[in-house]
This record gives C-alpha cells, sequence and structure tokens, in this order.
C-alpha cells in the first residue's frame, strides 16, 4: 500500500518490555500511550475506536485490512474515539466507495485527533502479547529506543485504575423509551449507571420499551433511588473494577430492591458487591467469536467481548450462581442472583460490533422487571 | 447428546466421477466424514462409483462400493450390509439426489434406514425453488423477483413481473447447468427450453436478475441444540452474474460494514433454525452495492466446494464436524483440533485468502469463454497471503496458466494496435465477464482506463479496482527506480524488496518488469531470487490458526507472506529439529488431464512416508484436494507450486528428499530446475525423466533398446508436413512440439486437413518454425491400445497392471474406456509388452513409478507410444481394480528400500474384470464438438468390476451416466469401415428385441444381411432427418461411428442431440461390442453387486 519511500518515515510502538514494532504514522496525533491488547474483530473497527470499554489503551486489529468501508457517525458507540491509539497491519488509505460511508478512517482518525500506526506486523505483535500478556507501550516516532521503553514504563498499569470516571457522563440524563409491537406493555423507568455506556446498549434498552436515566458512575444509591426507577442497569465501561468503590457500594445497596443487569464492567461491579473479587486476565478477552455456554440451558452463543478482567467465580457467595462459562479458558461469564432480581454477564449482548445471539438478554430483563412489579 | 449408540453401520455416499461443478472437493470431504465416523467406531460402507478417489481405498471404509451410484444399487448394498443411517451430505449432489431418490422410493423406511446430516424435509427445502422461497419469505427475508415456469409460455409470462436480464435457473441441477441470463425474450425462450430440459423435474425459475450485485457466502454449521457457528464468510471479487464456482473470491468478506455482516449472519442462522439443519451450510446472498439491499439466493445444506474452500481458508473442519454432529453429538462437545478449544466458535483470520478459478476454455473449441451462471471451471487453487494482492498474486501464479501473476501477458492483445485502439478492445471485454477481467482492467488501468471506468464496466466493487492500481503502482516502482538500479549494478534496499514482496510480485514477474522497461537487462528470475536474498529478504512462514494468534495451536499448516512490511517477525512459527524430512509436491489446481487422481498418488504417499517414521511436508495449492487436508500430511505448505514458492520452502524446511513424481507435470516441470539448485530429488532422477520427455533422447533410447515406434517427423512447415505424411502414410498425428495445455492434437487423414490444421495451428498465434515444429507420427488407425503401469527399482520392475483400451487407438487414454485384464491381447503379447516395460524401466532407471503406453496392431507389432516415469493417471484405477497398494510400494521405494524387502513382486491377475470409463463434459461447452480425439477432454472417471466383462463395462457405463438399454429404439449411423463388424453386433441387438433404425448406408448393410431396419435421413438431405428422428421417437440408444475426420459434421450434431436428451450414445464398434456381451450376460444374470473388499479377496488366476 506504501511506496517504498514511506517506509523511511518510521514510527514504533515501544512496549514496556523494550520490544519495538515499527510502522507508519497514521491519524492526526503522533504519540499515544497506553495498555497494548490486540482484537482479533474482521468488521466493526468504529464501533471499537468509539467504545469506552477501550478507554486509554492501544487496540491491535489482527485483520489484515481495516478501514475498506470507510466511517458512518450512525455506528459512533461514544464518540468522539475512546481508544488511545490504533494499530493496523494495513489501514485502507484511497477514497472509500461504500454506500453507508461518511468519510474514510483515516481522515475519521484524523478528524477524531486519533494517533496510529499502520504497516505494522500485527501478527508477531499480537503473538508477543499473547506470550507476555498484555502490557503497556508508547506509539512515537524511531528516534530514541531507551527514551521510547522509559515512556512505555511510566504509564500507570492498568491494575489499580479507575478509568470509568474519565469516561462516564458528567450530568444525569433521560433517554425515553422507543415502544414497540414486541414489547407490549408499557414504558418502565429504569436508572442506568454509566461506565462508559455504548450506544447500542442503550438502544437495546430503549427498544424494551424503558425510560432510562443516565447517571454519572459515582451517583450514590439515594440519589439514584430518589427518582424511584423500576430497575437499574449498570454499563460497560475501562479500567479496573477493583477501583471503583463508590459503585460497588451503590450496588450493594441497590441489590434486591430492584431489579439490577449488567453487562461487562457493570458484570464485575455486580461480582464485586457480591462479596466476591476480580482478577487481571494475560490478555483479555477482545473479539466477536468468544463461545459462551448457559450453564443451564447447555445453548453456546458466539459472543462479542472486550474486558481484561474478570470475576473469580470462587469468591462469589452461594446465592450467586454461575450462569455462563467461556468455552475457550473457563472463565466465569454470567452470573445470576438466586434469592434476588439480579443477573449479570462478561460478554457484550449488544455486540455492535459482533454477532447477536445473546441480545435476547434484554428482553430477559424486561421480563425480570415485569415479573417483580407484576 | 453424545455418539449415538442406536447406529452400527453408517452408509456414506460419494460424489461419482469428477464433473464441472462437483469435483474432488468431495473427495476431500467424505474422506474426512469416513475418518470422523471410523474414530467413533461405527462400521462404515462407502458407495462411490469413481476409483480415483482417496475415500474409496480399501483402508477407509469396511465395505467400499465402487459400484454405479443407482437407485439399485443403493438399495441392493442397503439390504446386503443391513445399513442403518444413510450419511448423504458429504456427496454433493449425486448424493443428495440419490438419498432423495431412496426417500421417495420408500427405500429408507422399508429398510429401516434413517437419513442422518440432513432430512428430507431441508433437502426439499433448498432443492425445490417454491418450497424455498415461500420458507425465505415467511422468514421475513426478501429474494429477488421470480416465478417457476414449467414452459416456455411461462416463462415469457413471469419476464413480464421481472423484467429484462431475467436469469435462468433449472430446478434440481448442480453447478447450475443449464441455466443462464437472457437479455431479450428470444433468449429468454432458448435458455427456458435448454433449462427445462436440463431440470430432471422439467421446471425452471424465471428470476430478477441481479447482476452487478455483491456476491456473499456464510459457510455454517448447525447443532441439534441449536448452536450454530458462521465458519466462514466469502466474498466473490466477482459480481453476481458469474457462477461462484467461476469466480474470484476472497476471505474474509472485506466490503461488508459489521452491522451488513451481522444482518445477513442473522438471517443465515434463522434459515439454519426454521429449516432445523444439522451440519454444515452453505447460504449465498447477493447484497446491491447502491442501496445495500440483501437478498437470499440460495442454500446447500450439505457440504459444498465452498466449505472446502472454507476449511481450508480457516483450518476449520467443516465436514469432520457437520460428520460427528450427524452420529450424534454437538458443537459443544467436539474441540477445535488445531487449537484444543472448543469447536464451537467462528474462526478469526488474520490473512488474506484468495481462490482462483482455472479453466479449460481452449480444449473445446467452439465453445464461448464467456463466464455466466452455469460452472465452467474445471479446477482452483487457493492462496494465502498477508493482503489482498500477495493472495491474489500468489493465486494466480498457482494457476499455472502461464502468468506470473496479475498481467496482461495472457490477453495477447494485437500488438500492433495504438494505445487508443487497445483500450477500446479492453472496454469491450470488460463490458462482459471473461476468465481473463482482472487481467484486463490491470492492463487498462496500466494504458489509462479510469478506475471509475473499470468499476463500471466490469460491476467490481471499487476497492478491489483499487487494489488492482495498487499492484500497478508497485509495478511502475519495479519497472522504474529498481529497474533502474538493476541496470546500474546498485542492490535495490531491503525496505525496496519487502515494498514489492509484499505485493505480491513474484521474482519470474519482477524480472519481466525489469526486463521490460530496460530491455538491455539480461535479468533473470533466479537473479532476482539472488539479489533479493542478499538482501536479506525472505518469506515468513506464518501458521493457519483459526483464530489470529489468539492462542497457541498446535497444526502444522503455514503459508508464506512478505507482508511484515517493516519489523519482522520475532518468533519463527515453523518448529524444527525433526526426523528425516520428505517432501511431497502436489499437483496444483485440477485441470483436465491433471486432476484427483494425483492428488490420491501424493496422500497415499504421504501417508507410506508417515508409516515409515519420516517427517512429511506437503506443497500444495489446491483447496479441493485430500492433500492439502492438515490431518492428512505431516506439514502442510499452501503455497503455489512454482520454483520460487518451493526453493523458500526448501530453504526453509531443508527436506532430506523432495518426491516430483506424483503430483502429475506440475512438480515434474521443476525437477530439473529443483536438482539444479542443489535440492534432493527422491526417486527418478530428473535426467531420466527429460530423457523420456524429449523428442530427440527418446527416440534414441528407442531404437537402442531396439523397440519399434510408429514412423515420424519434425515439420517446421507446411510443405515439410506434407512430406511427412507421405513419408509415414496417412493417417497421421499431429501435435504441436510443446504441449500447451495439451491442446490441438489431431488425427489427420488427408492432405486437405493437413493443411487445415496448420492454418488453425498458425492463426491461434503459433508460429511455425525451427523452435516451434509441428510433430507428425504415423497413426496405428486400427491398433489397439494398451497402458501398462509398473513400479520400479534399481534392480527390478513390477508390473502392476496392463489396462486394454477399448477404443480403438488415437483416442486419448485418459478418455478411452479401458480393462484389467485385456480381453483380446494373447498372452504371447502381453508377456512381450510386460518384457518391454521391464527393458523401459531398466533403461530409464526407474525409481518408484512408471506408466508406458503401447498400440498393438493387427499384426501383432507392438509399438511403444510413450513412457512416462512417473505415477500415472491410471495409478488409482489400477489400486483398487486389483487391490495391491501400488503408491506405497512406490514411496518405499523412493525411501531405498526394494521391490524384493517390502514384499511387491509376482503380478497378480485378477480373476475379475475392471473397467474405467471416462465422463465428459460435454453439457457444459454447448457449440463444442462432441467428439473423443486424441487430446483430453474428460473430467472424471468411474469404474465397473464384475466376474464378467460385459457387465463390468456396463456398470461402467451405467456409473458414467449412460444406462444401456435392454430393448427399445436403437438409431445406427455406421463409418463404413466399420460395417462389417457391426452387422453381428446389430444382429445380436434385433434378437435381444431392439427395434433398430438406420441411415442409408447402415440401412442398407443391414438389409444385406436380412436385418430389418427402418431408414432415417441424414441429417443435411431432407427432413424428417436423423436428428428429426431422434428428437420426434422415443430413441433408446444411438451408436454412431466415424472416420474421425474433422469435416463429419452430421456425426456432431447427432452425438450433441443424444448428449443433450441424455440418449445412451455409443461411438465406436468396440463399445457395441462390449455393450452387447454385456447385454447378454445382463439378460442371463441379475447384477451382483460386491464391495472391493470382497473382490480383493478373491483368489487372483496366477
Amino acid at each position: 500500500m506504501h511506496s517504498p519511500y514511506d517506509y523511511q518515515k518510521k514510527a514504533a510502538l515501544t512496549l514496556d518490555d523494550g520490544t519495538i514494532f515499527e510502522g507508519l504514522s497514521v491519524g492526526s496525533a503522533t504519540e499515544a500511550e497506553g495498555e497494548v491488547i490486540f482484537i482479533t474483530a474482521m468488521s466493526g473497527y468504529q464501533e471499537v475506536l468509539t467504545d469506552p470499554s477501550y478507554h486509554g489503551q492501544i487496540v491491535v486489529f489482527t485483520t489484515a485490512h481495516v478501514g475498506n468501508y470507510g466511517t458512518n457517525p450512525r455506528v459512533d458507540q461514544a464518540p468522539p474515539v475512546q481508544v488511545a491509539g490504533a494499530i493496523f497491519h494495513e489501514l485502507w488509505e484511497p477514497p472509500v466507495d461504500h454506500w453507508l460511508s461518511e468519510r474514510s478512517l483515516p481522515e475519521y482518525m484524523r478528524a477524531n485527533g486519533l494517533a496510529g500506526l499502520t504497516g505494522v506486523d500485527t501478527r508477531a505483535l499480537t503473538l508477543h502479547i499473547r506470550e507476555k500478556g498484555a502490557r503497556n507501550g508508547w506509539i512515537g516516532p524511531m528516534s530514541d529506543p531507551g527514551a521510547a521503553r522509559a515512556k512505555a514504563r511510566a504509564i500507570a498499569p492498568m491494575t489499580g485504575l479507575d478509568l470509568a470516571l474519565k469516561v462516564t457522563c458528567e450530568k444525569p440524563y433521560k433517554l425515553s423509551a422507543k415502544p414497540s409491537q414486541t414489547v407490549p406493555s408499557g414504558p418502565m423507568p429504569v436508572a442506568v449507571l454509566d461506565f462508559g455506556i455504548k450506544k447500542a446498549i442503550l438502544d437495546n434498552l430503549r427498544a424494551q420499551n424503558l425510560d432510562l436515566t443516565v447517571w454519572p458512575a459515582n451517583t450514590p444509591h439515594g440519589t439514584f433511588m430518589a427518582e424511584k426507577p423500576q430497575g437499574l442497569f449498570l454499563a460497560n465501561g475501562p479500567g479496573d473494577p477493583a477501583a471503583c468503590g463508590y459503585a460497588i457500594e451503590s450496588v450493594r445497596a441497590t441489590l434486591g430492591k430492584i431489579p439490577v443487569f449488567g453487562i461487562c464492567l457493570g458484570h464485575q461491579i455486580m461480582g464485586l458487591a457480591a462479596g466476591g473479587t476480580t482478577y487481571k486476565l494475560p490478555f483479555g478477552h477482545h473479539g466477536l467469536n468468544h463461545p459462551v455456554k448457559d450453564a443451564t440451558t447447555g445453548r453456546i452463543w458466539l459472543t462479542s467481548q472486550n474486558h481484561g478482567f474478570c470475576v473469580d467465580p470462587d469468591s462469589l457467595p452461594s446465592n450467586v450462581a454461575v450462569t455462563h462459562v467461556n468455552l475457550n479458558d473457563d472463565t466465569l461469564e454470567g452470573l445470576e442472583w438466586l434469592d434476588l432480581p439480579a443477573f449479570c454477564v462478561q460478554f457484550h449482548p449488544e455486540a455492535s460490533p459482533g454477532p447477536h445471539d445473546a441480545d435476547g438478554l434484554f428482553k430477559r430483563f424486561r421480563i425480570m422487571l415485569e415479573d417483580f412489579y407484576a | 447428546m453424545p455418539r449415538r449408540d442406536d447406529l452400527k453401520t453408517v452408509m456414506i455416499v460419494g460424489s461419482g466421477p469428477i464433473i464441472i461443478g462437483q469435483a474432488c472437493e468431495f473427495d476431500y470431504s467424505a474422506t474426512q466424514g469416513c475418518k470422523a465416523l471410523k474414530e467413533e467406531g461405527y462400521r462404515l460402507v462407502l458407495l462411490n462409483s469413481n476409483p480415483a478417489t482417496v475415500m474409496t481405498d480399501p483402508e477407509l471404509s469396511d465395505r467400499t462400493y465402487i459400484e454405479p451410484m443407482t437407485l439399485d444399487v443403493a438399495v441392493k448394498i442397503m439390504e446386503k450390509e443391513k445399513v442403518d443411517a444413510i450419511l448423504p451430505t458429504l456427496g454433493g449432489q449425486t448424493a443428495l439426489n440419490l438419498a432423495m431418490e431412496l426417500f421417495n422410493g420408500n427405500h429408507l423406511d422399508r429398510l429401516k434406514v434413517e437419513m442422518i446430516g440432513s432430512t428430507p424435509k431441508v433437502i426439499e427445502i433448498a432443492e425445490s425453488r417454491q418450497a424455498f422461497r415461500s420458507t425465505m419469505t415467511g422468514l421475513g427475508l426478501d429474494i429477488p423477483a421470480s416465478g417457476l415456469a414449467g414452459s416456455i409460455k411461462e416463462a415469457l409470462e413471469i419476464a413480464k413481473s421481472t423484467g429484462f436480464p431475467a436469469i435462468v435457473r433449472p430446478s434440481y441441477t448442480l453447478g447450475g447447468t443449464g441455466g443462464g441470463v437472457a437479455f431479450n425474450s428470444g433468449e429468454l425462450s432458448e435458455l427456458a427450453w435448454k433449462g427445462l430440459a436440463a431440470s430432471p423435474v422439467h421446471q425452471i425459475l424465471v428470476e430478477e436478475s441481479l447482476i452487478g450485485w455483491k456476491e456473499m457466502e456464510l459457510e455454517m454449521i448447525r447443532d441439534l441444540d441449536d448452536n450454530a457457528i458462521i465458519v466462514c464468510g466469502i466474498e466473490n471479487v466477482d459480481p453476481m452474474g458469474v457462477h461462484t464456482g467461476d469466480s474470484i473470491t476472497v476471505a474474509p468478506i472485506q466490503t461488508l460494514t459489521d452491522e451488513e455482516y451481522q444482518a445477513m449472519r442473522d438471517e443465515s442462522l434463522r434459515v439454519a433454525r426454521a429449516v432445523g439443519l444439522n451440519g454444515g451450510c452453505n447460504i449465498q446472498f447477493a447484497i446491491n452495492p447502491k442501496t445495500g439491499r440483501r437478498v437470499v439466493i440460495e442454500m446447500n445444506p450439505r457440504v459444498s466446494r465452498s466449505s472446502a474452500l472454507a476449511s481450508k481458508a480457516t483450518g476449520f473442519p467443516i465436514a469432520r464436524v457437520a460428520s460427528k454432529l450427524a452420529v450424534g453429538y454437538t458443537l459443544g462437545e467436539l474441540k477445535n483440533g488445531i487449537t484444543g478449544k472448543s469447536a464451537c466458535f467462528e474462526p478469526a483470520l488474520d490473512y488474506c485468502v484468495v481462490k482462483a478459478p482455472r479453466f479449460n476454455f481452449e480444449k473445446f473449441a467452439g465453445a464461448s469463454s464467456l463466464l455466466g451462471l452455469e460452472m465452467k471451471a474445471v479446477g482452483e487453487t487457493m492462496a494465502l497471503g498477508g493482503n489482498f494482492r500477495e493472495a491474489l498474486q500468489k493465486a494466480l501464479r498457482g494457476l499455472e496458466i502461464g502468468q506470473s501473476g496479475l498481467s496482461g501477458s495472457c490477453l495477447r492483445l494485437p500488438p500492433r494496435l495504438t494505445v487508443e485502439e487497445r483500450l477500446a478492445l479492453i472496454r469491450e471485454k470488460l463490458a462482459l465477464p471473461y476468465p481473463e477481467r482482472l487481467s484486463y482492467v490491470h492492463e487498462g488501468l496500466r494504458l489509462g482506463l479510469a478506475p471509475a471506468e473499470a468499476i463500471s464496466l466490469t460491476g467490481l466493487d471499487p476497492w478491489f479496482v483499487t487494489q488492482i492500481g495498487l499492484i500497478l503502482e508497485a509495478e511502475k516502482y519495479a519497472a522504474g527506480p529498481f529497474a533502474e538500479k538493476l541496470s546500474k549494478g546498485e542492490a535495490p534496499t531491503p525496505g525496496e524488496w519487502r515494498y514489492l514482496k509484499a505485493q505480491g510480485l513474484s521474482d519470474d514477474r519482477l524480472a519481466e518488469l525489469a526486463r521490460e522497461a530496460r530491455p538491455s537487462l539480461a535479468t533473470t528470475p533466479s537473479d532476482i531470487q539472488a539479489l533479493r536474498e542478499r538482501a536479506g529478504v525472505i518469506p515468513h512462514f506464518r501458521q493457519v490458526d483459526t483464530c489470529a494468534g489468539e492462542f497457541q495451536a498446535g497444526t502444522p499448516y503455514y503459508y508464506s507472506s512478505y507482508d511484515s512490511p517493516v519489523s519482522p517477525a520475532p518468533e519463527p512459527e515453523v518448529a524444527r529439529n525433526d526426523p528425516k524430512k520428505v517432501m511431497i509436491l502436489g499437483g496444483g489446481p485440477n485441470r483436465i488431464g491433471q486432476g484427483i487422481e494425483f492428488d490420491y498418488c501424493c496422500v497415499k504417499a504421504t501417508q507410506a512416508f508417515n508409516d515409515m517414521g519420516f517427517q512429511t511436508i506437503m506443497v500444495n495449492s489446491n483447496p479441493e484436494t485430500v492433500s492439502t487436508d492438515y490431518d492428512a500430511v505431516g506439514r502442510l505448505y499452501f503455497e503455489p507450486v512454482t520454483l520460487e514458492d518451493v526453493l523458500a520452502i526448501c530453504a526453509k524446511e531443508r527436506p532430506d528428499g523432495v518426491i516430483v513424481q506424483l503430483g502429475g507435470q506440475t512438480p515434474l516441470n521443476l525437477a530439473q530446475a529443483l536438482k539444479a539448485r542443489g535440492v534432493k530429488i527422491w526417486g527418478t532422477d530428473p535426467d531420466s525423466i527429460f530423457q523420456a520427455e524429449d523428442r530427440h533422447d527418446w527416440n534414441s533410447l528407442v531404437a537402442k533398446l531396439d523397440l519399434k515406434q510408429p514412423p515420424s517427423g519434425m515439420a517446421e512447415d507446411a510443405r515439410s508436413a506434407i512430406s511427412i505424411a507421405n513419408r509415414v502414410g496417412y493417417p497421421i498425428i499431429a501435435r504441436p512440439s510443446f504441449v500447451l495445455g495439451g491442446r490441438a492434437m489431431r488425427v489427420i487423414h488427408n492432405e486437405t486437413d493437413l493443411l487445415a490444421y496448420v492454418d488453425e495451428f498458425e492463426s491461434s498465434g503459433l508460429n511455425l518454425g525451427p523452435s516451434n515444429p509441428i510433430l507428425v507420427d504415423k497413426f496405428l488407425d486400427q491398433a489397439t491400445e494398451i497402458d501398462v503401469d509398473a513400479v520400479a527399482d534399481p534392480d527390478k520392475v513390477e508390473i502392476a497392471a496392463i489396462m486394454e483400451h477399448i477404443e480403438r487407438a488415437g483416442i486419448h487414454s485418459g478418455d478411452s474406456c479401458c480393462t484389467i485384464p485385456p480381453i483380446t491381447l494373447p498372452m504371447e503379447i502381453q508377456n512381450r509388452v510386460i518384457e518391454q516395460t521391464v527393458r523401459l524401466g531398466k533403461a530409464l532407471k526407474v525409481r518408484g513409478l512408471m506408466n508406458i503406453q503401447f498400440a498393438v496392431t493387427r499384426d501383432n507389432e507392438i509399438y511403444v507410444l510413450e513412457a512416462n516415469p512417473r505415477a500415472s493417471r491410471t495409478a488409482p484405477f489400477v489400486a483398487k481394480a486389483t487391490g495391491r497398494p501400488l503408491i506405497q510400494a512406490a514411496a518405499r521405494v523412493m525411501a531405498g528400500l526394494t521391490l524384493e524387502e517390502i514384499n511387491f513382486l509376482g503380478y497378480p491377475w485378477p480373476g475379475y474384470f475392471a473397467v474405467k470409463e471416462a465422463v465428459l463434459p460435454w453439457n457444459r461447452f454447448s457449440g463444442a464438438r462432441v467428439e473423443l480425439g486424441p487430446e483430453m477432454r474428460s473430467t472424471g472417471e468411474v469404474m465397473g468390476l464384475d466376474n464378467n466383462f460385459g457387465l463390468a463395462y456396463l456398470k461402467a457405463q451405467a456409473a458414467a451416466g449412460m444406462i444401456v438399454p435392454s430393448s427399445g429404439i436403437v438409431v445406427l449411423t455406421i463409418y463404413d469401415d466399420d460395417k462389417e463388424a457391426m452387422l453381428p453386433l446389430a444382429e445380436d441387438l434385433r434378437d435381444m428385441g431392439f427395434e433398430i433404425h438406420a441411415t442409408q448406408g447402415t440401412c442398407e448393410a443391414l438389409k444385406n444381411r436380412g436385418i430389418t431396419a427402418g431408414k432415417v435421413e441424414k441429417l443435411r438431405t431432407v427432413r424428417p432427418n436423423i436428428v428429426d428422428f431422434v428428437m420426434n421417437n422415443d430413441v433408446q440408444l444411438v451408436v454412431n461411428t466415424t472416420s474421425g475426420k474433422i469435416s463429419d459434421d452430421d456425426s456432431v450434431d447427432i452425438r450433441a442431440e443424444a448428449i443433450k436428451r441424455g440418449i445412451p450414445l455409443i461411438t465406436t464398434i468396440a463399445g457395441l461390442d462390449a455393450a452387447v456381451k454385456g447385454l447378454k450376460a445382463w439378460k442371463k444374470d441379475e447384477w451382483q453387486t460386491f464391495s472391493i473388499q470382497d473382490y480383493h479377496l478373491r483368489p487372483n488366476s496366477k
């Protein structure tokens, strides 16, 4: 894609272990820093770049070509871009001709101030992360490897980092339900704790005829309960769940009072609120092809996943049951409270990007609400 | 659900002979199926008429039936073997159709045989257009406007709603046989007529045209617990309008957003659920590139060509998994063999995979090479690369059509045209889908055609056209700064090399570009290679791991790439330290003359080497094959079988030996160059191979051994051709001195035809001359042809079989029917043939397999026609017919053992007859001459086994789709020289109750012998003529023999008519003789059906 002259304009990703992956600078900024993780998705790059769960991370796309179909504001999850940096094997730079595209991905990156590298041996980088674990890295010009490494090392580790407060909304706001024929009963008010929520989740909740009040992540229990929500939804989000003590508190106080449903970081916070612990996975789950088994029905869903932390099933009290397990590594993917109206999943039923196998969970939340108030 | 214990015996149905649209991908699938069920402990019964397959090897099943795949035979086998279940989803349309016949005839119920892997309901929905459409509409899926027609009138009526162009698709045919695009009502009438005839239920679908839309395929698996996965999405580079088998395709899908892709995925799952799919399925969609409107086109509830491709592209073994699901497992209970994780996942790719089709239009003079809805490709090659351009160019050079990558060289544009004239020609070509369309785009862009115009003319997605533009950019760099450096003797930088190589430019192509740009440069591909390696630029070998690197993968399946442009891979992915390594070179894409037979040889040899403790390494580029199943070989390199690619693997692996004699001509062509580069070739030395191929060396060898060969000469012009012909005497057999796609070999009977041949030769762009002569051989027209397969060590030559051809000499051995053992050759002649074979084998120092062709004249003179010190096309047939592990023996000899050591001496004479018959693709090439000749045209073969030769022959005919009737109307039109021999056979036909009709001369000959026959008029006389007669009457059998002359148009039309109408056609007296023998035996006795295991156990007659 590039003429050989371009190869002179070197930039690189330097990992905190000193490993260097060279590439060409793309996007507007020339420097970026964050935890480097890889995603094996073959489509949906724009959704990934705008997903707050990736906040502070440098995302490596393993698929050969990225940017082929351009960008379209409609699929932005929480604009502007959320990732700290993007690394491509081959970013599509020529003009894009796709009926949905409004501008090319490089233009989009420039407009959103995103730094990235293309022309990187992403497979080598992926294998490195797989073997050595996710680690911090710094994207910048190739000049002084020692200094680059020092910069990578200076980045705060993901463990212990509260990033939810960085991406949550500043003020509460309301979103009205979208009545549809599939949900015959009337709208119900639900509080949403925003740890970095994706648009697709909001859309799915509203499609269940739920009126949403979206609250900042650190809103105390009393504040959102004052509006008498009939249910609580806990959003996805970035960072270490254990660092979100305020949210764990709120959730603990809410469990049992009204039905609660959590996704991703929301799920982890529910696990912590139940008394469990979380730990960091070696390189996380980031992809659209994770098989998750429903422990009760035996059904397997292909799910969209994006998480670096995980709830330890052995740490949970007996009133919380494991409902879903990841078939790749047997890690915990879903919980259900046996004595309370609450459940949560680690994966992303809203997909965007990814398969829709699990989208019935939003319906399940609606039914739980209806049953609770029946 | 775990394994089903209520089933004991499972019958797997194969796909029969290789035909266009149904090739060796089903050998790959069914072989996987056999292995998967065998490891579950089921008793396996296999039915497949095709002896060239790996699946019909006796080791794979408990009972292997190489029998005609007819209802009767299937019923007999099910009764005899007490079959509990039939698995019809691995054998293509043939197996599905047979299973449906069994179901509809109530045989499954009666015999309490369960259909597994699919259900009649699913098949019905997929196959019946109406059921399919109502199911899809019921699920809320969009479908193209259309209607079903049972007549031309109805078709025209439907076209009022669909508009033109309209698509015609016949119901219940495979590979789109009989389908097409009609742009007006005249074309529609014609297509409707053809389609109605092609459909077994006499029904066609007339459909809204989606030409120019994107075409996408999803390969899906679902189990009965309702778990479902998409294994692979495939995007057709060619828009709708070209059959997917003829399209260049890419995986993963490149031009759809996640929303578009997921919507398609959702719909696929909805369909799978609605029909209750259990196993593999292929669903095709069309997407309007302007509006995103998506319609579902078809589904195939079985493994397919695309699922084989998807398996190879991703590493996910669809057929294996589908087979396990068929016997009760669910996806969650199965493991992904590559990563050890769950099999219930969707592979992620971090590379690009491109499939390109291989065509053989040059063999069918008169047939148009325009692509359409009906599949025409005879093979395909797949390539993996770091990006689309690298994969595309690897695929194109892997096709072995003389292209070193994407280039205009194959277009043969008239040289003296101006740029504008060329562009005009290119625009004209781009408006229609020709096989060379991407090369036209490339050449057009090179000459200044605007990309936008290329896009609008072709309907290609702009992304693909831009990719071609990027390749051109790299070529410009190669012709510019790169060539300049070469001409100055400067070394290009590693960065420059990587850039050029990552665009998929082969060393050949780089040399070509440099020479074109700077004619003073004499750069050869090996110069390029040396310079490149000196710069330290070699390919990386990456693992195909199903998961884009997410998990550790244990499966040694690799491809090469230069596309890690800046930083090298920090860790090597290929583990080293192996025992002795042997590398087997496969045959690349299938083509007429080089197909599944060679894959069988490669696979069996690989197994033998594995068994001997070698580390085996397979190199091949054909996604349809068993040899490219990573499970079947020690290590798989999915790479083009070209010198550059093979040398790169050799450099990486450093094999102790390389086997070139098993993959057909492809690896043989590399043998000398490999040897010259220090690669050790095992088996027969490349010099011996060359000795047998080179005209001069071969002639002196034959003379030295005191053997006879037909007199011959080399003609450099028309005059010398005539003088040679006069010297050796007509008829002659003429051919170009170098075989270009095996084309233009012909039997010629007189000077006029010879001059016409020379004209044709020259007008096809080949200039006759000293460097490019025509070979002229005396044609032994009344001789019997014989093939001998043998295996040799340095001391001994063991004859594996003598095959006698049923057709007269002059018909390519690949197209002719033959029998083991011979039926007319006296023992004395056979012994002399054996003795000559041994002499030739020793003289050529054969180590491994060899095949020799002889002709025996009526006065019992033996002529040697050619010797091939390599695996022959007949090797698998011989192995199946005789039960001897021929290829395994050859592998062991190549590894250094002697025939004595492996106890492979002593010629067994089967106590039964094995007849091989060829299957020809006439129905795909309308307009082509229906005639056998010295140029091979068959795509596949079948075998008939019986104690009686006649019955074995009839079985072979039936397996080839020609069920010779035992009574009815027969039309005879017999060449003068054949009339005498025909008469007793006609008497037999009459005695059996046939009603005989004949053309004038034949009729008179019959009457003179006192045989009553109705007279039919010859074609160009009065109406009704013979073709009218065939059309108007319920003719059961046509026998038509000819002189073999070019001008015999009558015969061509009669034969074409018979083929179009599916009427059994016999074109030689020998064939008629064999058929009559068979019919006589059949009148006395029922057909017996035995497995090859039964036959092989029988005592041999010697």
